[in-house]
């Protein structure tokens, strides 16, 4: 037992290294990719700002260290962030910390809820196009699964809002809290009514990937020699199913849903920007857009950190959970 | 009946199907005048009728030539960035494959690297280092799209690598050149056709989505996208076509091309059917 926990310890310290390593790297790209941006920050500030004289202007230039060294600037953001620092947005007049961790939470319900939500619809079809190969509602779901992947994902939130908020006038139209409202005075029911469509969009957009892999999973697994002789020995389907399919098929669904954090991400940046859902997908957006050179910074390496947690989870349970690659390791 | 469809006629239907769509978009954004597209008052916010398959809009514009405006646009830089992203691929896959230790090392590292960033996030960062525009849009594109293919190339050329015949055409002293061409190339070139079909509904996708949060192509140059975002203003009016129509045509043409890529991706590698 000290054996497999050992095991855990060195792949989690191994795999740790190997993410530190990796946000080292996307914060030098970020921050080359911004420095080669021919907005300039001084000017989008003094824009946002108003009323500039051109020797404060120089004042915030040398204080900024506009001018400096590019490697020379690295280092000084490098070193601010190593304290905790990520400098103030631009765009909201607070520290971006803030604003993440604030927005984070905005979008961890969000994405939490359907990536929930896509799992188990995911795997619940995934099962029923297994068992019902090639006939006709494995062929209608696999049909559904194959255009729901062709399907931008602004466009299904936008045909969302459309019918149910619109039209049905069921769902609000975007933002997580009913307008004008101070946020301790919002119940869980009104947030969720406001996360609801967001969410749903998202879980459909995610649930065809799952599904489409368990059910070839799934297929394989039936036609093994073991369900072969498990049918002749006169077991039903649903027992088959219990018996030899779920247990096959559930780490590998599972492992699966975990390495589609980047996508989620992706996803989720799209779906609040239809909902005006203040969630770190819309600020990053906002962030591009208005030049706020810090929030982009941090929201970049955030998403890189959630997508290697995300990583990190998918390898420990195919590595160390899977007793057939355990076996395999030396 | 059903027995005449198979795979291979599928894949031809499929072809002309897209050359339809293609030259339709190209003619229609190229023959047809300006004047047919612009504005026009007395016919704003029509909904769909024969006149205006697709309706018009709140300046009265028609929305039919102007999605196939956009979709010509979409498709432009759709074919560029998947092209370029197809043939890095291509490239770096065989570099892995062949180089040393330490150059394969590199350059999966720099594949995990890239998958770590959520493409979203990454093509906005992209966009934002060229100032936006069309140039930041393609680059982003064709910068977050190559590593799958890249992935496969490797593992293929890894596997033809350990074949006999190539090491009977090193033993007969042709050099590493002529292997890569003559023997190595050739093998990789229906995966570079796949690969390069299958890339082409993402890189649309990811064009409509990036330009639809406004980065990109400016309004005067009506990408799909743009036309998706401006119709979010006008959908709590009940102008619903504006979002509807050109988002059918372009999930239309993604899935059109994606389907001739999966069943080309059969034909070339029938194991894969299986699955």
């Amino acid at each position: 037992m000290s054996g497999a926990f050992s095991r855990i310890g060195r792949t989690f310290l191994r795999y740790l290294v190997k993410t530190a390593f990796l946000l080292l790297a996307v914060s030098i790209i970020a921050f080359a990719l911004v420095s080669a941006s021919p907005v300039d920050p001084v000017q989008q500030y003094v824009l946002g700002v108003g009323g500039v004289s051109p020797e404060q202007r120089l004042e915030l230039e040398a204080y900024w260290g506009v001018n400096d060294p590019p490697v020379e600037r690295y280092f000084t953001w490098l070193g601010a962030l190593l304290r905790g620092d990520f400098g103030q947005s631009l765009l909201y007049r607070r520290p971006v910390i803030d604003i993440i961790a604030e927005r984070f939470l905005n979008s961890l319900a969000l994405m939490l809820c359907a990536w929930l939500f896509s799992g188990l619809i995911g795997f619940g079809l995934g099962c029923l196009m297994g068992m019902t190969r090639d006939r006709l509602p494995d062929k209608i779901i696999k049909q559904v699964c194959y255009i729901l992947s062709s399907v931008p994902t602004f466009w299904l939130g936008l045909l969302l809002l459309l019918v149910f908020a619109v039209w049905l006038g069921w769902f609000p139209l975007g933002f997580s809290t009913p307008i004008g409202m101070l946020n301790e005075d919002v119940t869980l029911a009104q947030r969720l009514h406001h996360l609801f469509l967001p969410a749903l969009t998202l879980s459909l957009m995610s649930f065809a990937n799952i599904a489409l892999h368990t059910r070839s999973k799934l297929v394989d697994v039936l036609e093994s020699e073991y369900v072969l002789f498990a049918r002749a020995r006169g077991e039903g389907p649903g027992s088959i199913l219990r018996r030899h399919g779920l247990r096959n098929v559930l780490l590998p669904a599972l492992t699966l849903q975990f390495a589609s954090f980047a996508e989620l991400f992706g996803g989720s940046v799209m779906a609040e920007n239809v909902f005006s859902y203040p969630g770190l997908g819309s600020a990053v957006a906002a962030a591009g857009l208005n030049s706020d050179v810090p929030l982009l910074l941090g929201i970049t390496l955030f998403s890189a950190l959630f997508v290697c947690v995300g990583n990190l989870t998918a390898n420990i349970l195919y590595g160390v959970v899977d007793p057939q690659i355990r076996e395999e390791q030396p | 009946m059903k027995r005449h469809w198979n795979r291979r006629r599928k894949v031809v239907l499929y072809t002309v199907l897209m050359a339809l769509v293609v030259l339709a978009a190209f003619a229609y954004g190229a023959l047809i005048p300006e004047s047919a597209a612009a504005p026009d008052f007395s016919q704003a916010k029509l909904p769909p009728s024969l006149a205006h398959p697709f309706g018009t809009d709140w300046l009265g514009r028609d929305l039919f030539l102007r999605t196939l405006k956009g979709l010509s646009v979409s498709l432009t830089v759709g074919v560029a960035a998947s092209l370029i992203s197809a043939v890095a691929a291509v490239l770096i896959g065989i570099a892995a494959a062949t180089g040393s230790r330490a150059v394969d090392g590199v350059i999966t590292w720099i594949i995990d690297l890239v998958m770590g960033v959520p493409h979203t996030v990454l093509v906005i960062l992209i966009s934002f280092a060229c100032g936006r525009g069309l140039k930041g849009l393609l680059a982003g594109i064709a910068l977050t799209h190559w590593t799958g293919l890249a992935r496969l190339i490797r593992a293929e050329v890894l596997q033809l690598r350990s074949q006999p015949y190539i090491a009977v055409s090193r033993r007969l002293g042709k050099s590493s050149g002529w292997i890569l061409t003559r023997h190595l190339l050739p093998h990789l070139v229906p995966q570079f056709f796949v690969g390069l079909i299958l890339m082409f509904p993402h890189a649309i996708l990811h064009e409509a989505s990036i330009s639809f949060l406004g980065y990109g192509l400016p309004p005067e140059q009506p990408a799909i996208g743009i036309i998706l975002a401006e119709s979010m203003k006008y959908l709590s009016a009940g102008m619903w076509w504006l979002a509807v129509c050109p988002g059918l045509l372009l999930v239309a043409v993604v899935l059109l091309i994606d389907r001739l890529g999966e069943n080309l991706r059969r034909i070339v590698d029938p194991y894969s059917a299986q699955e």
